[in-house]
């Protein structure tokens, strides 16, 4: 049986953080808008109507292609992709050919740890094509409406060459994509709602030459890319073991099922006619514009990574998952500022906020609580003057109402318990109420000092610290020997 | 008053009418419609008469004279029917587009509108543009008024016409491949394709972009440059405008400066199949210049053969892309099919014209892949010489004078089987198209009652030499503007 290598390439589309569409003065805002109520002669491609081009558009490509070390174009022409389908009004999409904004760059990102290179091919803007309806919008029976809100929004199209060799790789490398596009302020990377949008190209080979490509389609998360992915992996693996060919085609992504389903040949793939668009001229992108964009480009995702794992000795995996959302990481950054322990801090992000957050069902920039207001909880947490249990369920009350740590201990009448000698009383109490535990603790079963450990939280109404209360129930049994 | 008084009017002769309270642009408005109503069912210039609101917008200008006259005010004109006019149905001669009303004004419709011009009705053409005869529209052909079995030429053929008969003062046209010019010399009339970016494209209705450009169709020259003043400058709607301010007569030289001018004839415009008249009309005139102490200067265009040839490779390619979005989805004819594709194969096999479908079919085959390098961009690259060649005869002359066809109004019918004797009808006035620079062509004669025209091309965004010289001719030449009789042979 022989050994198969995998080569994966992507195509991700985003949208661009744009007010007006790439064409006209309509809004990009279409999400929950009634159908074909952003729309104008020019969106609609009504007879006669012209397309002028929205410079934002250009202007947050070239952040993107810049991000992505791409070469800039002296030139770049918008192109007609030619192909008749009811969501095209004008029966071609204005895109970029053979002069795209950006050409051969790189991305870089981690995958299991390890630093990986995957050279981008190009990137360049294209104009969104509108919806198919197939129900609602009060149709008649067996038909379908169009809906042209979405026509002629502007998108990016960020094409790898075919360096991924693995499922788990194509997901990372599209996660850090999403991250510098958020990062730059150039999408909102939001796959669910279609604003990154994700095919791949995968095949498999035993030998130097690479295998039959198969795209595949409609994966519209991070899982479902590595789920849709592993599949096809699987998928031709069986194929080749078995000797059986593999075509090159276009397969859907069934989320449902968890599997991919032949969408049509390419061997009958359309002839898209590109020609420059007569409508649009030729542009040209200036040195200074490109230095000075260049200078604005903020702090990436994988610089930002890769400073937390020097400057605050996090581990590759506690960075990733901090910078993966940029307002994450300036909220972590924000809590040092005011309590300057970045591994507690971080453990208490990746935990106790995320699980906060996920409740809610909200984002960091959502939250009722500041970076101020964490650093002021984890600081008593610090001092051992409340113990985790309870800023725990302080920091809960505090995402939910908004007050500050010290109102709600005020307020739930938490005394502070950081006396030693207090604590002391109490750990003796307990001792003399579990002669039992303590005779099986003597006797070396360690499990009776988590019970005994438990009895001083519970007497305390966990208002001790879990740690200290150890130290002193093993001080104090030890001089009971 | 008779309209036959409005023979040799200017826009400035109707306004001293205005202002002395001799005519209100009410009565203007109902002469002209008068005089449709009379010759129109033989001449079928308009497809639609916008009757009611012309009159409407008649009467209010007629309730409030102003101090000052705005350039086009209270003045009646006919517009080619692939202009979007809101609320006006815009057809572009076309079944597909049979129902369609626009929601919007073209720019120039805008800019008329805001110099006060009342729209009078919209005017026949070629299926999209594309003709040299008017006979090509889903609506019927339009008649010469000099001999009405003859064609008016196209594609702006309804707006020639009408301009021609004194239906309308002044018309707008649009100019692809000589779509003003060549009606405005069948018809007798001044027809001026000015430079391309001149004049916004925006709301005319797109056949082959990179050429297209709006031209202006009167019956003098002085009109022309009103019209271009209020016409010109850049307009945010379309990018391949260009950013200059509009044109102003102060560009026009003086009569003094256009007999210092050198004139440049190129022998390739003069060739054997050229019809003998046209060309002994043309060498009289030139002869009237040198007269005139103008300096006349033989120059050659070398590439003047390619370029018929590569237009008919770009503009149908451009077409074919222009003309997609006529799919029976959104608007105009749709007829309904057993599923898409049938839906898009019958509505346009039944929408379009056999013009229109041969040029989708060339424009899509020269666009194809492994057809691209060879046709289309060969084209583009034949495009480029024959600019060149211009650039370079430009060098050693100021303005070039040509024919404006290689032949007179040729017989209804004659040409439509021939689709190549139809292209070559365009011979002289498609390079200039090419190359993007302004050219007008004005009458300059008849042969047996029919009219020839006299084309004078330009340098770019040189339409203040170019007009200076059209105003220097006309005045020499003293031909009144046309009032044919309207009847089945020519009137001499």
């Amino acid at each position: 049986m022989s050994n198969f290598t995998t080569t994966i390439g992507l195509e991700v589309h985003c949208q661009l953080l744009t007010k007006a569409k790439m064409f006209c003065h309509c809004s990009t805002d279409y999400i929950g808008k009634e159908p074909n109520t952003l729309v104008c002669p020019v969106c609609l491609g009504l007879p006669g109507s012209l397309p002028v081009l929205n410079q934002k558009v250009v202007d947050l490509a070239l952040r993107a292609a810049l991000a992505l070390h791409c070469q800039i174009l002296p030139q770049c022409v918008f192109h007609r992709k030619n192909y008749f389908y009811p969501d095209l009004p004008k029966g071609y999409q204005i895109s970029q050919y053979n002069l795209p904004i950006g050409v051969d760059g790189f991305l870089e990102f981690y995958s299991q740890g390890v630093k990986k290179r995957v050279r981008i091919k190009r990137v360049h803007i294209e104009e969104d094509a509108g919806k198919l309806i197939h129900e609602g919008m009060s149709l008649p029976p067996d038909t379908s409406g169009v809906d042209c809100n979405r026509c002629g929004i502007p998108l990016a199209e960020m094409v790898t060459e075919p360096d991924l060799s693995s499922p788990e790789e194509a997901r990372d490398c599209l996660m850090m994509l999403r991250n510098i596009v958020c990062y730059l302020g150039v999408s909102d990377g939001n796959m669910e709602e279609g604003s990154l949008r994700c095919d791949a190209n995968i095949s498999l080979s035993s030998s130097s030459l690479l295998g039959v490509k198969v795209e595949v389609k409609n994966m519209n998360s991070f899982r479902a890319v590595y789920r849709a992915l592993s599949y096809e992996v699987e998928r031709q693996k069986k194929l080749l073991e078995e000797g059986k060919p593999i075509f090159q085609e276009t397969r859907h992504w069934d989320e449902v099922n968890g599997v991919t389903v032949s969408a049509r040949s390419k061997e009958e793939a359309e002839d898209y006619r590109y020609f420059p668009d007569p409508d649009l001229l030729p542009f040209s992108i200036k040195e200074k514009m490109i230095e000075e964009i260049k200078s604005e480009l903020p702090e990436l995702p994988l610089q930002r990574e890769e400073r937390f794992m020097s400057e605050y000795e996090l581990s590759q995996g506690e960075a990733e998952i901090l910078v993966q959302d940029k307002e994450i990481a300036d909220f972590f950054e924000d809590t040092l500022r005011d309590f300057n322990e970045p591994r507690m801090v971080c453990n208490w992000i990746t935990t106790e906020v995320f699980k906060n957050l996920k409740e809610l069902g909200i984002t960091i920039s959502q939250s009722k609580v500041t970076p101020a207001h964490l650093a002021e909880l984890l600081k008593m947490v610090d001092k051992k003057e409340i113990s985790g249990t309870i800023a725990k369920s302080i920091l809960e009350e505090m995402f939910v109402s908004g007050a500050r740590a010290r109102e709600i201990i005020a307020r739930r009448g938490i005394s502070l318990i950081s006396d030693e000698k207090e604590l002391e009383n109490i750990v003796r109490e307990v001792i003399e109420k579990n002669p039992q535990s303590v005779a099986d603790y003597l006797s070396g079963k360690e499990k009776a000092l988590q019970f005994l450990i438990g009895q001083v939280m519970k007497e305390t109404r966990g208002q001790a610290d879990p740690g200290m209360a150890k130290n002193i129930l093993i001080k104090v049994l030890s001089s009971e020997e | 008053m008779n309209i036959e008084e409005f023979r040799g009017f200017t826009i400035g002769d109707y306004h001293r009418l205005f202002k002395e309270k001799k005519l209100s642009p009410l009565e203007l408005v109902n002469l002209f419609l008068e005089r449709i109503k009379e010759k129109d069912n033989k001449i079928h210039a308009f497809l639609f008469l916008n009757e009611e609101k012309a009159k409407d917008e008649a009467q209010k200008k007629a309730e409030n004279l102003p101090d000052e006259l705005p350039p086009l005010w209270g003045l009646p004109v006919a517009i080619k029917d692939n202009i979007c006019t809101r609320d006006i149905p815009t057809t572009c001669g076309s079944k597909i587009l049979e129902n369609f009303v626009p929601p919007y004004d073209a720019t120039v419709v805008k800019r008329l509108k805001k110099a006060g011009a009342i729209i009078l009705g919209k005017t026949n053409m070629d299926e999209f543009a594309m003709g040299s005869s008017t006979e090509n529209s889903a609506y019927g052909p339009t008649h010469n008024p000099f001999d009405l079995r003859r064609v008016p030429g196209g594609s702006s053929g309804g707006s020639a016409a009408s301009v021609c008969s004194l239906e309308a003062p002044f018309a707008l046209g649009s100019d692809t491949g000589g779509s003003v010019r060549q009606p405005a010399a069948y018809c007798g009339v001044v027809g001026l394709r000015p430079t391309y970016g001149r004049i916004s494209r925006y709301g005319v209705v797109s056949f082959a972009s990179s050429l297209d450009q709006i031209g202006t169709i009167t019956r003098n020259v002085e009109d022309t440059v009103t019209l271009l003043e209020v016409l010109s400058g850049k307009d945010d709607r379309d990018s391949t405008c260009a950013p200059y301010p509009p044109f102003g007569r102060s560009e026009i030289p003086t009569p003094e400066e256009i007999r210092k001018i050198k004139v440049g004839v190129p022998r390739e415009y003069f060739p054997a199949g050229l019809e003998k008249a046209i060309g002994e009309r043309i060498q009289e005139i030139l002869e009237e210049l040198k007269g005139e102490g103008i300096e006349i200067v033989e120059v050659s265009l070398p590439h003047t053969d390619y370029a018929l040839e590569s237009y008919y490779i770009v503009a149908p390619a451009e077409a074919s892309s222009n003309l997609a979005r006529y799919d029976g989805v959104m608007y105009g004819l749709r007829v309904e099919g057993d599923n898409l594709q049938d839906m898009y194969f019958k509505t346009r096999t039944l929408g379009f014209g056999k013009e229109v479908k041969r040029r989708i079919i060339l424009g899509t085959y020269s666009l194809s892949s492994g057809y691209y390098d060879e046709y289309y961009l060969k084209g583009m690259k034949v495009r480029t010489l024959v600019k060149q060649d211009f650039e370079e005869a430009l060098k050693k002359c100021d303005l070039l004078i040509t024919p404006t066809t290689p032949s007179l109004p040729f017989f209804l019918g004659k040409k439509i089987q021939d689709p190549y004797e139809m292209y070559l009808n365009d011979m002289f006035t498609i390079p200039s198209a090419m190359a993007g620079i302004p050219s007008i062509s004005l009458n300059c004669g008849y042969e047996e009652g029919l009219p020839i025209g006299l084309h004078i091309i330009g340098g770019p965004f040189e339409e203040g030499k170019l007009l200076g010289l059209a105003l220097f001719l006309e005045k020499v030449l003293a031909l009144p503007a046309p009032f044919p009789q309207v009847k089945e042979d020519s009137n001499e």
